[in-house]
């Protein structure tokens, strides 16, 4: 099992743009996926408060999304966002690293469905929800 | 009654892409993900400029549908406040020269956003323009398209609520 959280961990730092925006896998398995994003200047989006952008929670949860997906037992081989609705509950608060965990609910042939949570320090009040379909591509 | 005569060409101009500028200078993220806006009058068009950190498949190659998401979500933000804004600094109630020195009128916050991804963000140049459907005193729908070679073949769009920023002192 650790094998394959440290796969996967390499498998999502080696994607370029969620290693550009500083992510990084801290759990994995059966559906569900855990991924942190730290807290970085270059990524506000507020400049009066110095809040992260929302784009980069998108982000964030686009690729925890993915992960859920890739590591539900099924096993696909691949997987790409169809849909995917963010709702923004409150501001994460500037310094805090985000933390999200997505889980991937029910899975068909071709679709995934998929939620998650991403929460700050204060981990009762989430800062941001989502809903996704992904695809699912098997292995041929 | 004459009318007054009309400004300068260069006058409205530079007032028009300062505003513009010290919009969109003002985020850091906007360039970090490396977006700039175009205006013709108060039309805007935004370029996410291609770069190899926005790909998220690195098999296809295909940009990261977080940066398609980002991408649509700046250009979301950034044309319901152009639009917000447009009549104050036409009239002068925003001056232009304090908006560039840094005291910017605060920003919409994203209620929600729902991107529909139509087909891979191949690794090029990509478009977008937003259409503000609704913008109320406290909240605004706007709809946003994206494309990359032809503009009748979007590659995502996506649909979002917006909390407009609301005044200091309602009080009067």
């Amino acid at each position: 099992m650790a094998d394959k959280t440290q796969l996967a961990r390499q498998f999502i730092e080696a994607i370029p743009h969620s290693r550009a925006l500083g992510m990084e896998l801290t759990e994995i398995g059966e559906g569900r996926a855990v991924i942190v994003m730290p807290y970085d200047k270059k990524l506000i989006g507020d400049p009066e408060t110095g809040v992260i952008h929302g784009g980069a929670v998108s982000a964030l949860m686009d690729t925890c999304c993915g992960a859920a997906v890739m590591s539900h037992p099924s096993a696909p081989s691949s997987t790409a966002t169809i849909d995917l609705r963010i709702d923004y509950m409150r501001a994460a608060t500037p310094g805090q690293t985000i933390r999200t965990t997505a889980t991937c609910h029910h899975i068909t042939r071709n679709v995934a469905f998929v939620r998650a949570v991403a929460t700050d320090d204060e981990t009762e009040t989430p800062v941001a929800t989502a809903n996704g379909a992904f695809t699912v591509e098997l292995k041929s | 009654m004459s009318r007054p005569r009309p400004e300068p060409v260069q006058v409205v101009k530079q007032r028009r892409d300062a505003a513009l500028a010290a919009l969109v200078e003002s985020v850091p993220y906007i360039g970090f993900l490396g977006i700039t806006f175009e205006r013709r009058g108060d039309e805007l068009t935004s370029t996410l400029h291609f770069h190899d950190t926005l790909i998220g498949n690195p098999f296809l190659p295909a940009i990261h549908g977080g940066a398609t998401a980002a991408f649509l979500e700046v250009t979301s933000v950034i044309t319901l406040q152009w639009f917000h804004l447009w009549p104050q600094f036409e009239s002068g109630e925003l001056d232009v020269e304090t908006m560039t020195a840094g005291q910017m009128p605060r920003l919409p916050k994203t209620i929600d956003f729902t991107v529909d991804y139509l087909r891979s963000g191949l690794p090029r140049d990509s478009y977008a323009r937003a259409t503000v459907n609704r913008s109320g005193r406290r909240y605004a729908s706007v709809h946003v398209a994206a494309w990359q070679d032809h503009k009748d073949k979007l590659f995502a769009q996506a649909t979002g609520h917006f909390l407009m920023p609301q005044e200091r002192s309602s009080s009067s």
